[in-house]
């Protein structure tokens, strides 16, 4: 197939290459102090002698240009189906982004005394009120940055339980579909990491977990649903073997979605879970962040929390409490994500409890509805009923020399952003789905069709599949070779070898790209 | 539900074509004990209207910085902040993507990430610099994490002047780990580091300081790193106030090994503390121990330049339990937007910046301490934060400026129990002289 642009095609240079001397886009206003020389504030031996070598001067007109360019090579979901499984790319509300820009919140100073810093932390502790009754938990902290910073933050709490039990342990038992961050989080907390593989219906080997399950047992870290899209159904017998050995039972929420509403890993046994304020409770995740991964703990880990606590004093005033003598300490300066968090509240609070409930079923329903239409069309390693993320493999393509990752990027040439691949580990060639509530029939139904038309692809042009993608601005990128020499940074002479090399090359290319 | 497409009848459809007799069905797996048989206790919906009432009724509960004079900082910085920054970076395609795992659809976020690494480097005079952490105080964290994999050391020598919550994450991420952390103590004079104490050992995996230190007192980075290189030590540095870089000679041309930093102050709203971004850079050749998501650049087949994420092979999802950090999501986008201001600003800009912060604060510094009773307490060079000395007590004189609308710092005390009589006072751009005057009159009138 011959190159069909249909992206912005202007090869838009880096912002260094734009620079012209002289050219500004900034202003301030004119200094209204008497000014001293400098160097009787700042001795003279730590000042820069001239401005900071290599950084653009450009004009805002170039700046807004520029970055409204590039913006445009990206696929959003405000664009579309962004169906990857596990992150949950779910629509987000903009009265959300509306919100966390009201005056009184984004300049909002974190040290700003308790008593003028009430709407903020009502925020905060509303919000934490919330989460506890939709996970069934008694306490939480909403620090953490992200989902594996909660990863973090709920194993050191682990840790800290158990040691105030008297019974320190050394092992952390993570299933084999579970996220790379579960093992990487284990180890920082210095625990060591054993694998519970899974069995032949993708769930938890209860036999291999009983095995494991020794006096050297810290916790366990289960992902419920896990990232087949399958819920542990022996959930009950999982928490009473881990809980017998003396462990406990942390709970990865990413994927809450499937839940939410429907059941809460408080009234399973689960004792300490985080969640992903930017995939279950819709906030943009902005290219990988900021995100938000609270953690909410039993009654019995409650003493362990960070500092500060927001607490509510007897007149209902909040104060900011830092006499937790058994604390694990802070996890990140100041209070968490802020301008997530405040996002995170506006949800739930436009969604209500039914609402909620409504997204899990939707997401729920669509996935299942995916997996109904394509289960003839690509292999379902573990066809259980799904939650919300169905996981397909490329094993009947195969056949005909194609891989997930060529079938991925061939969906790019139909528009969609490709589903997660290659993850679980435990399935070869995998191509995790997940819809999410916010996607409509129609798309479901685009999607299936496209899903349908690369398998027939694979049958009569696997070639054509295998160079994809064709409407890009760029073609496949050569990663092994970028991680083999890594330029991680512009310098000023890659633009002289730049130009010097094929300016007439680079002219060229302009002319054969022309805009859509 | 507004933000559920599908109507109830599409929904009943749905159903049917897949054979499923009622939702409820969808969910047999889950134990039917554990199925909610009542809704949540959550507050019922709300609609758009009443949610943003409620919202603008909180945040009208704080005391903003556009209600009051701030002069507070101690690692959250009250800049300007070009229109331009929100304008760009609410583009749903930068806001509503995820991490790039597909290059060719997210060239946008890449290069923009590419930048923002290029930037980094050039303002600290480092090598190489990721994709973003969590914040300044979790990027440190990390930097001595790093340290530690990189000299195989067990001991760090942390400065008392870097600040207080940072200290306290640090001690959080290592405790599990068995590091060592012995006290550096500033100087009651200067308010930098102390020679005395001043020890690194061959147990010292580094030196960790920050600069300007958390009393606004600029460190004297060389000596450090001599000392830190001496006994094959790392040298780490925290910037908590990155606007500083305009005016200050960066630490990566003093001998720093590892910068980390906060960088709220690029363009990025207060938002009572977050989100923030975490900066790190650090040698090339160390940049395989580095943590976090860095962007690289890449060709396709046709020879034209793109970038990817790269280097994955340190990672998380790659490494597992063996990877140099568990660091998935992390603030992307608010690199996005230091790069966004970075480039608004550009190297006269952000030095002209730079210089007012240093000029006020020095204005306002020289000010106070002709006012009887109020001294300067520490003799370094300071950049936009000084400390002051009071004879009064700090609760009265920052609640005497509060009555004026005033927020006139921040009391040491909680955090320097010898410093109680002393509080912590920021100057950036945003503070007219009119504010400072104002606040020089309700000290005059103690």
């Amino acid at each position: 197939m011959k190159e069909t642009p249909c992206h912005v095609s202007r090869d838009e240079a880096l912002i260094f290459e734009r620079s012209r001397p002289g050219r500004t886009a900034y202003s301030v206003p004119p200094l209204d102090v008497p000014t001293v020389p400098l160097e009787t504030w700042i001795e003279a031996r730590f000042l820069r002698t001239e401005p900071v070598a290599g950084m653009p001067e450009v004009s805002e007109v170039d700046v807004v240009r520029h970055f409204t360019r590039l913006s445009r090579w990206n696929y959003a979901v405000d664009v579309g189906l962004y169906p990857l499984g596990s992150c949950t790319m779910k629509y987000n509300p903009k009265m959300n982004e509306r919100v966390a820009r009201l005056e009184g919140f984004a300049f909002h100073h974190p040290l700003t005394p308790e008593e003028l810093s009430q709407g903020s932390l009502e925020v905060l502790k509303t919000l934490e009120e919330l989460l506890c009754e939709i996970t069934g938990m008694a306490a939480g902290c909403l620090q953490p940055a992200a989902g594996a910073h909660g990863e973090l933050t709920g194993l050191l709490l682990i840790r800290a339980c158990l040691e105030a039990r008297g019974d320190a342990r050394r092992k952390v038992l993570i299933p084999d579909s579970a996220h790379g961050t579960n093992p990487a989080s284990a180890a920082i907390c210095g625990y060591s990491v054993q694998t519970i593989p899974s069995n032949e219906r993708g769930l938890i080997d209860l036999d291999a977990l009983r095995r494991a399950a020794d006096r050297d047992l810290a916790a366990l870290m289960l992902t419920n649903p896990n990232t087949l899209g399958l819920f542990e159904e022996e959930i009950e017998e999982i928490v009473r073997i881990v809980h017998e050995a003396g462990g406990l039972v942390y709970m990865d929420g990413a994927n809450m979605n499937a839940l939410v509403g429907i059941a809460r890993p408080g009234d399973m046994g689960v004792d300490v879970i985080h969640l992903n304020i930017h995939k279950t409770f819709s906030t943009p995740h902005g290219g990988g962040g900021p995100g938000a991964g609270p953690v909410l703990v039993t009654a019995e880990l409650e003493p362990f929390l960070p500092v500060p606590r927001i607490v509510r004093r007897h007149d209902g005033r909040l104060a900011l409490d830092y006499d937790r003598p058994h604390s694990i300490g802070r996890v990140r300066a100041f209070y968490g994500n802020f301008g997530v968090l405040v996002r995170g509240l506006s949800y739930i609070l436009t969604m209500g409890p039914e609402g909620l409930r409504e997204v899990a079923e939707t997401a729920v329903l669509n996935a299942n509805y995916l997996a109904h239409h394509l289960k003839d069309t690509y292999e379902i390693a573990y066809p259980g009923p799904v939650m919300h993320e169905v996981v397909f493999s490329d094993k009947r393509q195969r056949a005909y020399g194609v891989r997930n990752v060529d079938i991925a990027k061939r969906l790019i040439d139909y528009g969609f952003h490709p589903p997660t691949m290659s993850f679980p580990l435990i399935v070869p060639g995998a191509l995790m789905v997940e819809p999410t509530e916010t996607e409509c029939r129609e798309e479901l139904d685009l999607f299936i069709a496209a899903m349908k038309a690369i398998d027939r692809e694979c049958r009569e042009n696997p070639e054509l599949v295998r160079t994809a993608p064709h409407r890009t601005r760029l073609g496949r990128l050569d990663e092994v070779a970028a991680a083999r020499h890594p330029v991680l940074r512009w310098r000023p002479e890659d633009s002289r070898a730049r130009s010097a090399a094929s300016p007439e090359s680079a002219e060229k290319e302009r002319v054969a790209s022309p805009e859509p | 539900m507004r933000y559920i497409p599908n109507a109830p009848e599409e929904r009943a459809e749905m159903l049917r074509e897949i054979g499923c007799p009622t939702v409820e069905h969808l969910f047999r797996p889950i134990p039917e004990r554990f199925r909610l048989r009542e809704p949540l206790r959550l507050p019922p919906a709300r609609s758009e209207a009443e949610v943003l009432a409620f919202s603008r009724e909180l945040a009208a509960r704080n005391a903003a910085a556009t209600e009051y004079a701030l002069f507070l900082g101690a690692g959250a910085y009250h800049h300007f902040i070009p229109s331009v920054v929100e304008a760009l970076i609410s583009r749903a395609e930068f806001t509503t993507v995820y991490t790039p795992y597909q290059p060719e659809i997210a060239q946008g976020t890449l290069q923009a990430l590419f930048e923002y690494q290029t930037l980094i480097c050039q303002l600290t005079g480092m090598e190489v610099a990721n994709a973003s952490l969590y914040d300044g105080s979790t990027a440190l964290a990390e930097a001595v994490l790093m340290a530690e994999r990189v000299t195989r050391r067990r001991e760090i020598l942390l400065a008392d002047s870097v600040h207080p919550e940072y200290r306290e994450v640090i001690r959080t991420y290592t405790r599990a780990l068995g590091v060592n952390i012995r006290r550096l103590e500033y100087d009651p004079e200067t308010g930098g580091i102390a020679q005395r104490g001043l020890a690194p050992s061959a147990e010292t995996a580094a030196l960790v300081v920050q600069s300007p230190n958390f009393f606004g007192v600029i460190e004297d980075i060389e000596a450090l790193a001599e000392r830190a290189h001496e006994v094959g030590a790392l040298l780490i540095v925290v910037i908590t106030e990155p606007i500083s870089l305009g005016l200050i000679r960066p630490p990566g041309e003093l001998g720093a090994d590892i910068v980390v930093g906060e960088g709220q102050s690029f363009g990025i709203p207060l938002s009572f503390g977050g989100p923030s971004l975490g900066i790190f850079a650090t040698r090339e050749r160390f940049v395989r121990q580095m943590p976090g998501r860095i962007v690289g650049q890449a060709f396709d087949s046709q020879g034209r330049r793109g970038f990817v994420m790269t280097l994955a092979t340190r990672e998380q999802y790659i490494r597992r339990e063996k990877a140099t950090s568990n660091i998935c999501t992390s603030q992307e986008l608010c690199a996005i937007m230091a790069a966004i201001y970075l480039s608004t600003m550009g190297p006269r800009g952000l030095r002209e910046v730079a210089e007012q912060n240093a000029q006020k604060a020095a204005y306002l510094a020289r000010e106070i301490s002709r006012q009887s009773g109020f001294r300067l307490r520490f003799s370094g060079s300071h950049f936009n934060e000084f400390v002051v000395q009071s004879e009064r007590p700090v609760e009265l004189v920052l609640d005497r400026l509060r009555e004026r609308k005033i927020l006139g710092g921040l009391p040491l005390g909680p955090y320097y129990p010898e410093l109680r009589d002393c509080f912590l006072v920021c100057v950036t751009e945003m503070i007219t002289r009119s504010m400072m005057e104002t606040y020089l009159h309700v000290l005059d009138e103690l």
